[in-house]
């Protein structure tokens, strides 16, 4: 009876907090929404409302009328992710095949170095990345923030830990005694397998590089070549200083498209996380 | 086993074919800048658009000795590893609350599938975006947060609230919790879901509670996972950027300026000091590789130690049964 009783207070303590939590969540999110359909006349008399105006078009003339640019802000965050995603994807299976499968004298060797260098980030070492690439006229090359995917040590020791068990070496012996080359295996074989890990990694790998701020802050200086984060930081400036409207629109432009992919992806999203966890 | 094998070596030369392309990229992209980093450490490398590098003569560790008496990145170091501290601790106990409730079996919270998509959201928003965002909320006269306080009646005019370095420095540590602690809270629940469940089992079957059941079964469990995100906690936190940069690029007086925005103001404003700011890199570098060794080691060490208390408690306990046991029958 007891037992009962406290279990029941445990349970609602237990919701409330969580509800609680959910709409701080959201909230800020949502605060955000929708005061970019309010106008600044609105937003100055009340900055907080929850139910939205009928300003949206307006503040998004205002918004797209000045400097901030959404579309190409879009559009080159979505090559570099896209290509960093994949370049990244593509070596790290390669060169996490290449650890399972073959046996090799500097294998451990190498695998450990990956484990160190794997703690070290990239944004320690910017100045020396930054002089280089100035050197060879690269900045403002998109290719510069999407070649170094290419080695990624974090995500060959996920695709490790992945295939060591899932790999079966008879599947690969008997693809050769077919006739496959190597390279051919690797390729109409073991990425098939390895497609689980390749999602997971991927929904990773390219929000960190849409997220990422500081590397194309250094790197780019051309507005043509701005990523969504550097557009993002655009609203903050002296020209929307007083547009109000159009700067909390110009932020829900760029957290909309987020949203909506996270809300589609939540399941494989939370798995991922999860298994960061248990591998790490 | 099978290397004695003949022809078995014939495929290991794809060991090394396969791992040159992440070779060669890691050279180029990321050894390279390293030791180039560590090089203009040394140099008189300053200026816009400047590139040509020379070894300081007088003293080569001039940059080193400038940046590390600087009051500025003192005050950097300590303001980031407050704002590390204070934003880890609250995001580590709400995380291990949490965890702890979802994974209960007593409890069966309902809808935990929705709660942790939304309490892990802010972790996939552009931190960029977010920092903005809040620093909107707090905008002077007429933020959301003002619009509230004068509301509700906490104050009778709006203030300007970022103007106190410990509303500033509050308001990112804020930020950092709020978009950490659902990713910290699926690690640790994963890591509970991979305890043997009989543990669990065997703890009820003794009448352990929920409390202790979560100090003495569920915590030393996921040592291992706690030591990840400590570790990845701390190298992330030492690094951070987006949010102090955006939000009040450091202001006011410098209390949100973190070492990483220090760096950046270094290279990037004003005089263009590469050769401090790449200095100011390698004590971070350092600082990261030092800490994260040490702390591997330090949970080895209390790995054996936990181990002995635990066979040690084990034979008390043991002992006390057998003792109390024996009253019981005399009785």
């Amino acid at each position: 009876m007891l037992k009962n009783k406290e279990n029941r207070v445990m349970k609602i303590v237990i919701y409330v907090v969580c509800i609680f939590l959910a709409v701080l969540s959201v909230l800020p999110f949502w605060i955000m929404i929708v005061n970019a359909t309010r106008s600044t006349t609105e937003i100055q008399q009340h900055a907080i409302s929850l139910i939205p105006s009928s300003y949206m078009m307006n503040n998004i003339k205002i918004l797209l009328g000045k400097s901030f640019n959404p579309a190409v802000g879009f559009a080159n965050s979505l090559i570099i992710s896209i290509g960093a995603t994949a370049l990244a994807i593509y070596f790290s299976s390669l060169t996490a095949y290449a650890q399972v499968a073959y046996n090799w004298k500097l294998r451990n060797v190498f695998f450990s170095f990956i484990m160190v260098v794997m703690m070290i980030p990239a944004q320690v070492t910017m100045i020396g990345f930054y002089q280089m690439v100035y050197k060879i006229h690269m900045t403002n090359r998109l290719s510069m923030l999407i070649l170094p995917a290419i080695a990624s040590p974090t995500m060959v020791f996920f695709m490790r830990q992945y295939l060591q068990p899932t790999l079966s070496m008879e599947i690969v012996q008997s693809a050769r005694i077919d006739g496959a080359k190597e390279f051919m295996i690797f390729n109409r074989i073991v990425l098939p397998i390895m497609k689980p890990a390749i999602a997971t990694q991927a929904i990773f790998s390219f929000v960190a590089s849409w997220n990422n701020l500081f590397t194309p802050l250094v790197l780019l200086t051309d507005q043509k070549k701005y990523t969504m984060p550097i557009m993002v930081s655009l609203l903050k400036g002296d020209i929307y200083k007083t547009e109000y409207g159009s700067v909390y629109m110009g932020l829900t432009l760029t957290v909309l498209p987020l949203i909506v992919v996270y809300l589609l992806l939540s399941k494989y999203i939370i798995a991922g996380v999860a298994l960061g966890g248990v591998k790490g | 086993m099978k290397s004695k094998k003949p022809g078995y070596d014939r495929y290991a030369k794809y060991g090394y074919i396969f791992s040159i392309p992440f070779v060669i990229a890691f050279l180029l992209f990321s050894l390279y800048p390293t030791v180039y980093t560590a090089v203009i450490g040394f140099t008189d490398l300053k200026g816009l658009g400047k590139t040509d590098i020379h070894f300081l003569t007088d003293d080569l560790f001039r940059n080193f000795k400038t940046v590390l008496s600087s009051p500025s990145f003192q005050l950097a170091f300590r303001n980031t590893v407050v704002i590390w501290l204070a934003n880890f601790i609250p995001q580590m106990l709400l995380a291990l609350l949490l965890a702890a409730w979802f994974t209960d079996k007593r409890s069966k919270v309902k809808g935990q599938g929705a709660f942790k998509v939304l309490l892990y959201m802010p972790n996939i928003i552009t931190a960029a975006t977010i920092a903005i965002l809040f620093s909107g909320f707090f905008g002077y006269p007429m933020g959301p947060i003002n619009d509230l306080l004068v509301r509700f009646g906490f104050i009778d005019a709006p203030i300007e609230l970022l103007r106190s370095k410990t509303v500033a420095r509050g308001v990112v540590i804020f930020i950092q919790t709020w978009m950490w602690y659902g990713s910290t809270m699926i690690t640790l629940i994963s890591g509970i879901l991979g305890i043997s469940p009989e543990i669990f089992e065997s703890a009820e079957v003794d009448g352990a509670n929920r409390v202790q059941t979560f100090f003495y079964i569920t915590m030393p469990n996921i040592k291992t996972i706690l030591l990840f995100t400590l570790v990845t906690s701390l190298i992330g936190g030492l690094n951070m950027f987006d949010i102090p940069r955006l939000f009040q690029d450091g202001k006011p007086d410098d209390a949100t300026l973190t070492t990483s925005l220090f760096i950046y103001k270094q290279a990037f404003s004003g005089s263009y000091m590469y050769n401090r700011a790449a200095a100011a890199s390698m004590v971070m570098f350092l600082i990261i590789a030092v800490l994260a060794a040490m702390m591997f080691f330090v949970m080895r060490d209390k790995d054996e130690a936990q181990l002995n208390k635990q066979i040690r408690q084990q034979q008390k306990a043991y002992a006390k049964k057998m003792k109390a046991g024996k009253e019981n029958a005399s009785c």
